[in-house]
């Protein structure tokens, strides 16, 4: 007789926010000081309880090694130290790590109970039976053991050469905090400013969400979430943050890095078109079309939403298939961007060359040239 | 023997009202109503009235009222009414009591202790008169990862898909039997599948010949344990074939056909003698485990050249969670769970109120099974019994069904009242009976146009309640337990449904 499943009670989180995304298409990499002026000029989008910023090609001197980026929460310091002993013990068990420092902070900015943030850089070192893993399937594995099982110890950025940098308060401070426009030059910036109606603050659930290379910074409500939890928890998926973002991000894991599928089709699966739009379309692609939504229909993405996904050398922005959240993308030379409204782009680049708003569903997507 | 059973209902006739026309003796088949010519006036044999209300329906002058007798025993909690009139009734004829339609106890309806969720400020609630709102539904296996060659135009699936059906709405008509039902009301459900875009199911009574070319696309056809009437051809011309195992309503028993009932056109169809009673095994007799039945799936792949989803239904019993995970590895396409409160045509009315368990309960814990076992995706599941409205059929799509059978709720809309006299073959709204003169009471045009008309309202009625939840599309709410909230529930009853309480 198995025992009887108790209903899970965790409140799913409710927030409406800004994002913004910025990418050099040669490669060529930036600071993060024009991204932090573009969201702060989106302050009005958010309250204050969360704001984050994800940045790729800025440890160049590690690009090898993953980059662990931490947190370690709690009340006293010492709390924060011991969960950051228990992890250690643990990375030391399964990783080879080549150097790890505490992140850099101006803690002349005032934030709230900022949490002792760390970085590694670590080389995988598999044992048993964790050796059969794929090298990315036995990151993923544990991040997931890591976010679920070690108290007070909470990974928010797991890839090579980039980084996660999030925690409570408007973005803009945020972005102080971690020295962003000082301290790192990326290719690609993705930055999100939070406005969460029910939740209490804490820093592990501010944007970006990145798992391996992969980040997504989102706007909106999905009214589907527990259709697409429950399809995810089949692939062994854990959905412990209760939020969108965090569903959506495991979506994408699963959809273009586990199962490889393009873009095109992914955004078709996330937010496919309507059936009377497929009915009408040529055979070959009304056959894909009808195929992926009745294969994917559960990770359909149904309410209103804007995300700019991004890992090494893409950036992609979409909205729901109805477009029910703003997005506006634009380009200047080899700069592209992406932002929930016209006005912070204008802000840092007031010449454009084009600027648009992309149709519901339809991706916008940027790919750094080789 | 002298009866000593009070009757039932009253029959209350307004004299000044009544012109005679001895029009209710003619739609009573039970013969309640006569006309003594020695008084000049109709009287009433109140012992033999069903309370169906055809006579109250045709009056033309609107004279008759049908009701409850008032006069009773002396009240008692234990020894009801029906408690005593059962056994009075096995004093007097030494038999199994037999009913028909689902179970009327008051057994938990849970559809009525859940509500729905919907859209305030953080996302907002959609019009379907305004926006697209999808219920289109596939039911069959789907793969759980797609194979893509190619790049930009030239991208192509790889993964072949097994066969799937599409319904424009996830409902469906639920299994009922040319034999149990009338042709007339049996070609009104085929009419209307085929109209709106959903399948009905032919039951285990085959499926008439001169149907087969017009409706069989619209068609689930059904291999019971009797394995009437069916042929290749009976298989190939359906959409789908379900394999009938199990009945809600009377689980763990098999069917029988009075000999009254079969007709030639019943007999040809079902390929047996005219008048011989039609006895279902209660087992299939080729299927005594779980490897049986695989075989038996496979034997039906094989004949319909796996170009046809194979669905298996069963009741929904105590353990069926375990047996239905058990159905899928043996290679089901579709599930079918029919709960406590399934209809019938006929079943022993012990076996109907006291097997079983509800389907909301149901649906919940084999969606739960089968995605701990990881093999959701291979399956579609369609819930039934005791389903009876648009808040229903949402309901049991957000516990985790992807479609629904109806069977009651279509009864109704072609005019049955749930008088549970089908077992005796003298429906006098000409659904449950081989009679002609009973039978021609349904015209199939109008009769299907009732049920379109359901399919459609209803339809329309989930769109809304989908749009106010900020919903467009079906997929997205199955499964989608946050939408859901307890009221009045144990929690108990709350954890095996998978839903918070209201307010929690």
């Amino acid at each position: 007789m198995t025992r009887r499943t108790r209903r899970r009670l965790i409140e799913k989180e409710i927030c409406s926010c800004s994002i913004f995304g910025a990418m050099n298409r040669s490669g060529e990499r930036f600071g993060g000081g024009g991204v932090i002026e573009a969201i702060a000029n989106m302050h009005v989008r958010g309250n204050g309880l969360g704001g984050g910023f994800a940045a790729y090609g800025i440890y160049p001197h590690y690009r090898d090694y993953y980059a662990f980026h931490l947190m370690f929460t709690g009340t006293s310091e010492s709390v924060k130290r011991s969960s950051k002993a228990e992890f250690d013990a643990f990375l030391h068990q399964g990783f080879q790590v080549v150097h790890d420092e505490e992140i850099p902070c101006d803690d002349s900015v005032w934030v709230r109970d900022p949490p002792l943030a760390w970085r590694y850089f670590v080389l995988p070192d598999p044992k048993g039976e964790d050796a059969k893993l794929s090298e990315e399937d036995y990151i993923v594995d544990k991040v997931m053991w890591v976010n679920t099982r070690i108290d007070n110890a909470y990974i928010f950025s797991s890839g090579k050469d980039m980084g996660v940098f999030k925690g409570v308060g408007f973005p803009e401070e945020i972005g102080r905090y971690f020295m962003l426009d000082r301290e790192y030059r990326g290719n690609i910036w993705t930055a999100h400013g939070r406005f969460p109606t029910n939740t209490q603050a804490w820093w592990g659930g501010a944007h970006p969400f990145g798992l391996l290379d992969w980040t997504v910074v989102h706007n909106g409500e999905i009214s589907s979430y527990g259709t697409n939890r429950r399809y995810l928890e089949m692939y062994g998926y854990k959905c412990t943050l209760q939020t969108d973002t965090e569903v959506i991000t495991y979506a994408v894991d699963l959809l273009m890095r586990r199962q490889r599928l393009p873009i095109e089709l992914v955004a078709r699966i996330l937010s496919p078109p309507i059936w009377n739009a497929i009915d009408r379309m040529g055979e070959k692609e009304r056959s894909i079309a009808r195929t992926l939504r009745m294969v994917y229909g559960p990770l359909l993405m149904n309410g209103p939403f804007t995300i700019i996904i991004a890992h090494h050398g893409e950036m992609i922005g979409l909205t729901d298939r109805v477009r029910l959240r703003p997005l506006t993308a634009a380009a200047r030379g080899d700069m592209m961007y992406l932002s929930s409204e016209e006005a912070p782009i204008r802000l840092i680049s007031p010449q454009l060359d084009e600027v648009w708003t992309p149709n519901g569903g339809e991706p916008v997507v940027g790919q750094i040239r080789c | 023997m002298k009866s000593f059973i009070p009757p039932e209902f009253q029959v209350y006739r307004d004299e000044d009202r009544c012109d005679q026309c001895r029009g209710c003796e003619r739609q009573c088949s039970f013969g309640v109503h006569s006309y003594d010519q020695d008084r000049d006036s109709i009287i009433s044999d109140e012992s033999k009235c069903a309370g169906c209300q055809r006579c109250v329906i045709f009056c033309p002058m609107d004279a008759l009222t049908i009701r409850p007798s008032p006069s009773s025993y002396r009240p008692n909690s234990s020894w009801t009414r029906e408690k005593m009139d059962d056994l009075k009734k096995q004093a007097e004829t030494g038999g199994v009591i037999l009913t028909g339609c689902g179970s009327d106890k008051p057994f938990r309806i849970y559809w009525d202790h859940m509500v729905l969720n919907a859209s305030q400020v953080t996302n907002p609630s959609i019009d379907p008169l305004r926006e697209p709102m999808e219920l289109r539904t596939f039911l069959g296996p789907k793969p759980d990862f797609l194979k893509i060659s190619g790049e930009g135009k030239d991208v192509a699936i790889e993964t072949e898909i097994g066969p799937n059906v599409v319904v424009e709405a996830p409902i469906l008509f639920s299994a009922m039997s040319y034999g149990a039902i009338s042709y007339q009301a049996f070609k009104s459900l085929a009419m209307a599948a085929c109209d709106f875009g959903t399948f009905f199911n032919t039951g285990e009574g085959g499926l008439p010949k001169e149907l087969r070319s017009d409706y069989g696309r619209c068609a689930v056809v059904q291999v019971a344990s009797g394995r009437y009437g069916i042929d290749a051809e009976y298989l190939n011309c359906a959409a789908a074939v379900e394999i009938k195992v199990g009945q809600g309503a009377k689980p763990g028993i098999g069917g029988h056909l009075p000999a009254e009932k079969v007709s030639s056109l019943v007999a040809e169809t079902r390929m047996i003698p005219e008048g011989t009673d039609a006895i279902s095994p209660a087992p299939h007799h080729d299927i005594y485990s779980i490897e049986d039945l695989s075989m038996l799936i496979y034997a039906l792949k094989e004949a319909t050249n796996y170009e046809k989803p194979i669905s298996v239904k069963i009741a929904a019993v105590h353990n069926f969670a375990a047996i239905a995970s058990g159905i899928v590895r043996a290679g089901a396409d579709i599930i079918a769970i029919d709960g406590l409160r399934g209809g019938t045509g006929a079943a022993p009315k012990t076996i109907r109120d006291n097997v079983g368990i509800p389907i909301e309960l149901a649906i919940s814990s084999v969606d739960r099974r089968l995605r701990d076992e990881g093999i959701r995706n291979s399956c579609s599941l369609l819930a039934a019994g005791g389903i009876r409205c648009s808040g229903d059929v949402i309901k049991a799509i957000a516990l985790g069904a992807d479609g629904v059978y109806i069977g009651t709720a279509a009864l109704i809309a072609m005019g049955c009242t749930l008088c549970q006299k089908c077992y005796t073959g003298r429906c006098n709204w000409g659904i449950c009976t081989q009679d002609p003169r009973l039978a021609g009471r349904i015209n199939p045009h109008i009769a299907s146009r009732r049920l379109t008309n359901l399919l459609r309202a209803w339809s329309a009625e989930i769109k809304e309640m989908l749009g106010g939840m900020g919903i467009n599309a079906i997929e997205s709410l199955r499964g989608n337990r946050d939408h859901l909230r307890g009221v009045g529930l144990y929690e108990w009853e709350l954890d095996v449904l998978g839903i918070k309480g209201a307010g929690e």
